[in-house]
């Protein structure tokens, strides 16, 4: 979405309600016509960002194509809590097959469609950070590569959650996982290069690549809408805070998203044909630190010694994201210096 | 139309005729030259309409096909080997899905050691994946068979493989008469998917399900595979008034009348165990050959009724393109299991010998069948045996091993 400084004095913060907007500008969820294509009823736990996510950014899908949308599904807990059979959360056309194909499975329905000559259903492919940046990953650069008219959506909660919070290639460097547990000299997630996919998306030179987050649900219903006005392939990464890997309160997902892109740790951007055309620029600067500490995967950093090291390293990192991306607009300081 | 063409080709042929809207294709030694075939025929729009995607993977080629038939298109994909248990994640889920997808095996060895050529370990390893298996014993019954997979699978919402031998069938060049599009469309019809991802009327597929109902699900698509036990004769049959032929089919027999030894094959070596049977029976042995075209479902009761077990067979070899490595054959096993349920069977037990031969494209010839046979009529066959087996070099390397 195209930035516009615009502070909501009468709000207290940066949030605006749908009703003081004109319909066209209003948000999809608080449209009268919004399609709930994510229902009650589902299992998810307290708080989950991906839940909420997946909602917001189908919703806006449909919107945008007039609820004429299929949606396929890879293996996790977006799968797992949204259809314990015989139950179904979904009111849009829905297929689950494998963990590690969904990028593949909706080539396929696209295939078919095109050769039905219906252009106008449109496909969505959805899973998680394990089932899109690991085990899926061949099939979704696969899909890049044809430009299949896909839209990818990654709901990036940073780790295996479905199977117990184990560590996957979106797992950031010194976070608490099942399998990098916060002992030894070295606790948590080793630092890497990163797999960063958004940019590696970008590299496949497709038409849309966009991320977002939870904490900015107006963002990702535009940038989900904005996806639909291309065709070939799209991909949206969302960060979605998990409340049960993460370690942060159920109530404090959006802040904890939003504590993740104000201090630079989750840069959000589109990209087009390869080419950034647009970020979110941070509005309150914060330090990592403030970020972590909201969550028990880095209460390691923290205690019994506060580990300066770690921290600086991962402070470092948010600093190259904010040049790299130039989210910082001059003129917006840090206000928490911790 | 009566052509000389390859066995791949006359598969391209006939999956073309089926009308096919989504085909993927990775490519893989021996089925390539099948989807290249279909891929000109795509480009140039000869075969239309028909999406065409050339995929990153097996993996991916059965996902796409996944995403396809679920999506209500008619959808074709082949492999082998290595490609097969690549994907081997996602024929499972195809037909969990009971999606129809029709896929050719051009079945080859696996590896280690890796080895192109021929043999069944490939399509051995899935039969328990749910899907319905079919191997063509000619490049002309490959080429029916696929006609009649699209029509079994979609009539019953069962995937179908069929199996053909990699090289000697799909590489081969042999007479084969080329159905007209007029025959196949009034053979197959339109396809009418049973379930299908469409908004107007939006369904939830691949749900997770628990313990509570998973066994009646596993059950269902035992039953429903099962039907093709007795779909498959009808489809023979009205095949055989629309084409002018006899093709397919549960099980074949030769010269089941009279025998006494038996020999039970799958696929293209059946050629050469006719020839020899042929040149057998000329020296007087009274012996027959039982091919076993649909595998699975596994036509137990066919088998029984084609084997005059006891008036007069007393002897089943059964000759085995791949094994279970630690056991012995693969086939064999389901042929005791249908046996045992058999009253005959039971009053006078065949002796049964397994003989594991053509693997990794080791030629089978009539002169090692012969051999091998004679072995059988005189009741001198192991229980187990390797047909031309350099027993020497193993014993070498056995010892070698022993000594280390």
């Amino acid at each position: 979405m195209p930035y516009q400084h615009v502070t909501f004095h009468q709000t207290g913060s940066l949030a605006v309600g749908g009703r003081l907007l004109t319909d066209d500008q209003r948000s999809v969820q608080s449209g009268r016509r919004r399609s709930n294509s994510l229902t009650l009823g589902h299992r998810a736990c307290q708080g989950c960002g991906e839940a909420l996510g997946a909602r917001y950014a189908l919703d806006a899908v449909q919107r945008a194509t007039g609820g004429q949308t299929i949606a396929v599904n890879a293996t996790g807990c977006l799968e797992v809590f949204s259809t314990p059979f015989p139950e179904t959360s979904w009111q849009l056309p829905w297929l689950h097959s494998l963990f590690g194909n969904a990028p593949a499975v909706a080539s396929g329905v696209a295939a078919a469609l095109k050769a039905k000559g219906r252009t106008d259903i449109r496909v969505v492919g959805q899973g998680g950070d394990g089932g899109t940046v690991d085990i899926g990953f061949a099939c979704l650069s696969g899909m890049f590569e044809r430009n299949d008219d896909v839209l990818y959506i990654c709901y990036d909660n940073e780790a295996y959650m479905n199977t117990g919070v184990q560590r996957s290639g979106a797992t950031p460097p010194a976070a608490r996982t099942a399998t990098t547990e916060a002992v030894g000299p070295e606790p948590g997630n080793r630092f890497g290069q990163g797999k960063n996919v958004p940019l590696i998306a970008m590299a496949h030179e497709i038409p849309y690549v966009a991320t977002a987050t939870v904490a900015d649900l107006r963002d990702l219903e535009a940038k989900a809408e904005r996806a639909m006005e291309f065709r070939g392939a799209r991909y949206l990464h969302v960060l979605v805070p998990c409340p049960l890997g993460w370690g942060s309160a159920p109530k404090d997902t959006i802040e904890v998203a939003r504590l993740a892109t104000q201090s630079g740790v989750f840069p959000v951007f589109e990209a087009e044909d390869g080419e950034v055309v647009g970020v979110s620029p941070i509005r309150h600067r914060v330090g990592v630190r403030d970020y972590l500490r909201t969550q028990r995967r880095y209460a390691h950093l923290f205690q019994p010694d506060e580990r300066t090291d770690i921290i600086d390293r991962i402070q470092r990192g948010a600093d190259r994201n904010i040049k790299r991306f130039g989210l910082l607009p001059a003129g917006v300081q840090e206000e928490s210096a911790s | 139309m009566l052509r000389q063409i390859e066995g791949s080709r006359a598969v391209a042929e006939a999956v073309a005729l089926c009308r096919p809207e989504v085909i993927c294709a990775y490519p893989i030694t021996p089925q390539t030259h099948i989807v290249e075939a279909l891929g000109f025929k795509v480009k140039s729009g000869t075969l239309r309409p028909c999406e065409f995607l050339n995929v990153e993977s097996e993996f991916a080629a059965m996902s796409v096909a996944i995403g396809a038939s679920a999506a209500g298109a008619r959808t074709y994909t082949a492999t082998a080997s290595q490609g097969l248990l690549y994907m081997s994640e996602a024929v499972y889920n195809a037909a969990g899905l009971g999606l129809p997808i029709v896929m050719t095996v051009a079945n080859r060895a696996i590896g280690a050691p890796i080895n192109i050529w021929n043999d069944h370990s490939d399509a051995m390893s899935q039969r328990d994946a749910g899907w319905i298996q079919l191997y063509a014993e000619t490049a002309q019954e490959a080429l029916d068979l696929h006609l009649q997979a699209f029509r079994i699978a979609e009539e019953l919402s069962v995937p179908v493989m069929v199996c053909m031998d990699g090289f000697l069938l799909t590489h081969a060049y042999e007479r084969a008469e080329i159905p007209i599009a007029e025959q196949v469309d009034m053979f197959l019809p339109r396809y009418q998917p049973r379930q299908v991802l469409d908004p107007a009327q939006p369904a939830s597929i691949g749900a997770m399900v628990g313990p509570e109902a998973f066994t009646e699900v596993r059950y269902l698509s035992h039953a429903r595979e099962s039907r093709a036990l007795d779909l498959i004769p009808d489809v023979v049959a009205e095949f055989g008034k629309v084409f002018g032929r006899d093709s397919g089919g549960l099980v074949r027999g030769y010269h089941l009348d009279d025998a006494e030894t038996v020999i039970v094959a799958l696929g293209s070596v059946l050629g050469t165990i006719k020839d020899t049977v042929d040149e057998l029976r000329a020296d007087g042995m009274r012996i027959g050959v039982l091919g076993v075209t649909t595998f699975r479902p596994f036509p137990a009761q066919a088998v029984c009724d084609a084997l005059a077990i006891g008036r007069p067979t007393k002897r089943l070899v059964v000759l085995e393109r791949a094994f279970a490595t630690g056991l012995g054959g693969i086939v064999s096993a389901d042929l005791r299991m249908a046996l045992a349920g058999d009253r005959a069977a039971a009053l006078h037990p065949p002796v049964m010998s397994t003989v594991v031969a053509g693997l990794g494209g080791r030629p089978i010839t009539r002169a090692s069948l012969r051999n091998m046979l004679h072995d059988a009529a005189a009741g001198a066959l192991e229980p187990l045996s390797f047909l031309d087996l350099d027993k020497d070099l193993v014993q070498v390397q056995l010892q070698a091993g022993r000594a280390g």
